[in-house]
């Protein structure tokens, strides 16, 4: 998973991605985050990979802050069920 | 038939609201529909992904709540109260649903189209923080592409923020089962994104 040019092992970034989850939710234990830490310092793709998972987690957290308003006839039908 | 327009101030806080529920005042059940539905019927389309699914989901949750109205005991607020029971009708829906559910929808491990191939970096976007109605529209066809067995455990953690626990009871899975499909739904929601927000930060449309 990477570009031509980068020395770095790319089965150690496959194996490195199943603990990104953990990592982005602090629930990475502390020797797996300094390993991690680590690979990320030297690996560009890596570093990218975090971060844009970490917006689009950020993006699901705001999803529901103005939820279109309802199509009209169906505002319409809800009402008269309730009636 | 449109109903009347009301003006959602009419009342002045919830208690208010409440009372006037109690007491079969008209203009409350709206008031109560125009704030509370649209929120109700945007989550049932995510979890069901079908409009007549979803109708019928806002549908019983207000009948329910209507129900249970004078047993509501103010413990929580007034919307939490609402999107819990929603939350419980689709979970419903789900389940009565015949179960097609492949192998790799519920593997433990990373599935190919999970496995990083974008690494394009997204340029910070002030925009983005009030959620543009392009990029909303870009994620939420990214959420109802998922697998339903991923689609539910990212909807119910990221987008309606239950816990790790409590999305593991809803669904009767493991709380480890949860975590691995949390990851695998988030990496391929990145991946889907990654196209529209890279291309976009490098100003090509
Ligand atoms: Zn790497």
């Amino acid at each position: 998973m990477s570009h031509a040019g980068h020395t770095h092992d790319l089965e150690r970034c496959r194996e490195l991605v199943a603990q990104l989850n953990d990592y982005l939710d602090g629930e990475l234990p502390a020797d797996l985050c300094a390993e991690l830490e680590q690979h990320l310092a030297d690996c560009p793709d890596c570093r990218v990979v975090l971060d844009t998972l970490g917006q689009t987690v950020r993006i699901l957290h705001h999803l529901d802050e103005a939820p279109p308003p309802l199509p009209p006839d169906l505002e319409a039908r809800i009402l008269a069920s309730l009636r | 038939m449109p109903g009347p327009t009301i003006d959602l101030s009419i009342y002045a806080d919830e208690a208010a609201l409440l009372a006037a529920l109690r007491r079969h005042d008209p203009d409350a059940c709206t008031c109560l529909v125009k704030r509370f539905a649209p929120l109700v019927y945007a989550r049932a389309l995510r979890l069901t992904g079908d409009p007549d699914e979803a109708e019928s989901v806002l549908q019983s949750t207000f009948i329910k709540v209507c129900d249970a109205l004078p047993s509501f005991d103010g413990a929580s607020s007034l919307g939490t109260w609402i999107y819990r029971i929603a939350t419980n009708e689709g979970l419903m829906l789900l389940r009565r649903r015949k179960p097609q559910v492949a192998l790799d929808d519920v593997a433990d491990n990373l599935q190919p189209e999970e496995v990083p191939h974008q690494f394009h970096a997204w340029s910070p976007d002030p925009q983005r923080v009030a959620l543009d109605s392009e990029l909303r529209a870009q994620i939420e066809q990214a959420i109802a592409a998922l697998p339903e067995q991923l689609r539910v455990v990212v909807v119910l953690r990221d987008v309606e923020g239950l816990s790790t626990e409590e999305t593991a009871t809803q669904l009767g899975i493991s709380p480890g089962a949860v975590k691995v499909r949390l990851h695998r739904g988030r990496l391929r929601l990145r991946e889907a994104l990654a196209g529209y927000l890279a291309a976009r930060s490098e100003g090509h449309p």
